[in-house]
């Protein structure tokens, strides 16, 4: 963990929008709606929270990532090249030949990513597998997940839920991007959700429920789980907007897997420098 | 005593070679998992959770999150055997392997019981006749079924030293033992059984057996026969299969569909060189159903009798 103020996260947070956006323009190909929404959490674990040291990306003890949305990719990508993982200037090869910035987060070609993600309901089950693999070998990393609300409609994610409880993952933490939206529309017309949380909870996870965009409601929780060692994997139900900070963007289904171009570009950054209202 | 001249009254099912193997492995290296999905006794790894069970997981029926799960063990260092029916293992998690064990070539192995025809009693749903057709198209992925059961160890033992995804399929009914318990098997490399003149049989898994017999019996009629034991079928040993092209007359012959398996694959070399003729003897591309297994095998004409038929037709 890294002494930052709240204040600087939320700097780093309208850095991370920035460049996430200026990836998905220069390539005229990606997920912005996505990647907005998960801006947030990103920004508290990459620059706070998660105990990784850039110059050793495979380091054995480092706190594991699994983008199991792997579409949000280039919010991961902003992180990675935030931190100094990879040259700043990758952010211009997204998508493009030869890049580290696949379409979808790729370990082989990305120092960074720890596992290779893209189709949806798979990286939980992964994530799982490093954190047994943790507590086997009696080590103190954690494993961080990320996961969509529209992901949980695929069986595996429950499959891994159930077997992170059978194995008391407590180094295990789960946030749930609940961003109410997915490609043909809202989850809750194409296939409802329910209460995430109460399923979450129903499994035997530790859960709780925050507004993903409150910095200081996302400390106040990685605080919290940091110390509960409890044989509970966690579960953080984040509220979220997708698009968030981009108004044109917000809540706007399109927006899911679009470029903006280059007049959309430029006034979504006049917004995003701003920062969240 | 040559194997041509041996009495093959000693059965052995090949998914008992993975449990004994398995043990052994794992006492030798720590790092060794085995995961179950509730099929444990089928598959023979009881004895490893017996006596190693701080290297094993079971996750239940749940084929794909084991996939997946596995995925995560291997980036942590550990060589984890998913273990399961070969009709699970190839396409309940099909694209579980593909996406997170053969995409980003992470050390996993699929180790599966029941393969071909061999789970004859339970039917069609349960028979694996295209897993190793599926599994030979991904990426990074080796595609191995022994003969017998002390190839099958040395296989498994294989498997676990080298690095990537491997595929190893075993008989879930009882087949003759082959080989002697000190015989050597490289993965990639085909196990010549016999050299011969007239016509390359190639053969893996549970119909080497039938391709011996009936390789005897042509002797007997004065006909020679080079036999291949093609144990691996990705990557397959072209050098081999190139061999047989100067004979230019091979019949494979697999307890498989005869599309994408080790026909197949002979087939795609011998187009490539452009020279020579295979017939294919295996799964009709047609699903089983309940019966004893050697009544599917007749149904798909993998028999000796058959097999004879195809030899005299090509050779005339």
């Amino acid at each position: 963990m890294k002494n930052i103020s709240i204040e600087e996260l939320k700097e780093k947070a309208i850095e991370m929008r920035r460049t996430a956006l200026t990836m998905i323009h220069e390539a005229q190909s990606g997920h912005p709606g996505g990647s907005l929404s998960a801006a947030d959490i990103m920004t508290a674990l990459y620059f706070k929270e998660m105990n990784i040291d850039p110059n050793n990306p495979t380091w054995e003890d480092r706190d594991r990532f699994v983008l199991s949305k792997g579409h949000v990719c280039p919010i991961q990508y902003s992180a990675l090249a935030l931190r100094g993982y990879v040259p700043y200037e990758t952010i211009y090869t997204l998508r493009k030949y030869g890049s580290p910035f696949q379409g979808h987060p790729d370990m082989k070609k990305c120092p960074g990513i720890d596992i290779s993600t893209g189709s949806l309901g798979q990286g939980l089950s992964c994530g799982v597998g490093m954190a047994i693999g943790g507590k086997r070998d009696s080590k103190d990393y954690r494993v961080f997940a990320l996961i969509g609300d529209g992901e949980c409609q695929e069986g595996q994610i429950w499959e891994a839920a159930q077997t992170a409880v059978k194995y008391q993952l407590d180094n295990l933490v789960i946030f749930v991007d609940n961003n109410r939206l997915q490609i043909d529309g809202f989850c809750d017309e194409i296939m409802p959700l329910q209460d995430i949380e109460k399923k979450f909870d129903a499994f035997g996870f530790e859960t709780k429920k925050i507004d993903g965009h409150s910095m200081e409601e996302i400390v106040e929780t990685l605080d919290e789980i940091r110390v509960a060692k409890n044989g509970k994997p966690k579960c953080i139900v984040c509220e979220t907007v997708k698009g968030k900070g981009v108004s044109f963007m917000e809540d706007v289904v399109e927006w899911h897997g679009v470029a903006p171009n280059d007049e959309e570009y430029k006034k979504a950054l006049e917004e995003i420098t701003g920062g969240l209202q | 005593m040559s194997m041509m001249e041996k009495t093959l009254t000693i059965k052995k099912a090949t998914r008992e070679a993975f449990g004994d193997e398995i043990v052994e492995l794992g006492k030798k290296n720590k790092n060794i998992y085995v995961i179950d999905v509730d099929i444990a006794k089928s598959c023979k790894t009881v004895n490893f959770i017996k006596q190693l069970p701080d290297q094993h997981i079971n996750v239940g029926i749940a084929e794909q999150n084991a996939a997946g799960l596995a995925a995560g063990l291997a980036t942590t260092g550990k060589i984890p055997f998913v273990s399961t029916y070969a009709v699970f293992g190839s396409l309940r998690m099909a694209e579980q392997v593909r996406q997170e064990i053969c995409y980003p070539n992470l050390n996993v192995k699929i180790a599966c019981s029941h393969g071909g025809l061999t789970p004859a009693n339970d039917g069609g749903s349960h028979q694996a006749v295209e897993d190793m057709g599926v599994l030979r198209s991904f990426p990074n992925m080796t595609v191995i079924m022994g003969a017998d059961y002390y190839s099958t160890r040395k296989l498994v033992e294989q498997a676990a030293k080298i690095y990537g995804p491997v595929y190893l399929r075993f008989t879930r009914d009882k087949v003759p033992v082959l080989y002697d318990e000190n015989e050597e098997f490289i993965i990639g490399k085909a196990k010549k059984i016999k050299e011969g003149k007239d016509i390359a049989i190639i053969a893996n898994g549970d119909t080497v057996h039938l391709a011996l017999e009936t390789a005897k019996q042509l002797k007997k009629e004065g006909i020679s026969v080079k036999l291949l034991d093609m144990h691996t079928i990705k990557p397959l040993d072209r050098e081999a299969v190139v061999d047989c092209l100067k004979i230019g007359k091979i019949i494979t012959i697999e307890d498989h569909n005869i599309l994408n398996g080790l026909g197949s694959a002979v087939c795609e070399v011998v187009a490539e060189e452009g020279k020579g003729i295979v017939r294919r003897i295996g799964v009709q591309d047609q699903f089983g159903q309940s019966a004893p297994y050697e009544k599917l095998l007749e149904l798909n004409g993998i028999t000796i009798e058959n097999i004879l038929k195809t030899a005299k037709e090509m050779l005339k």
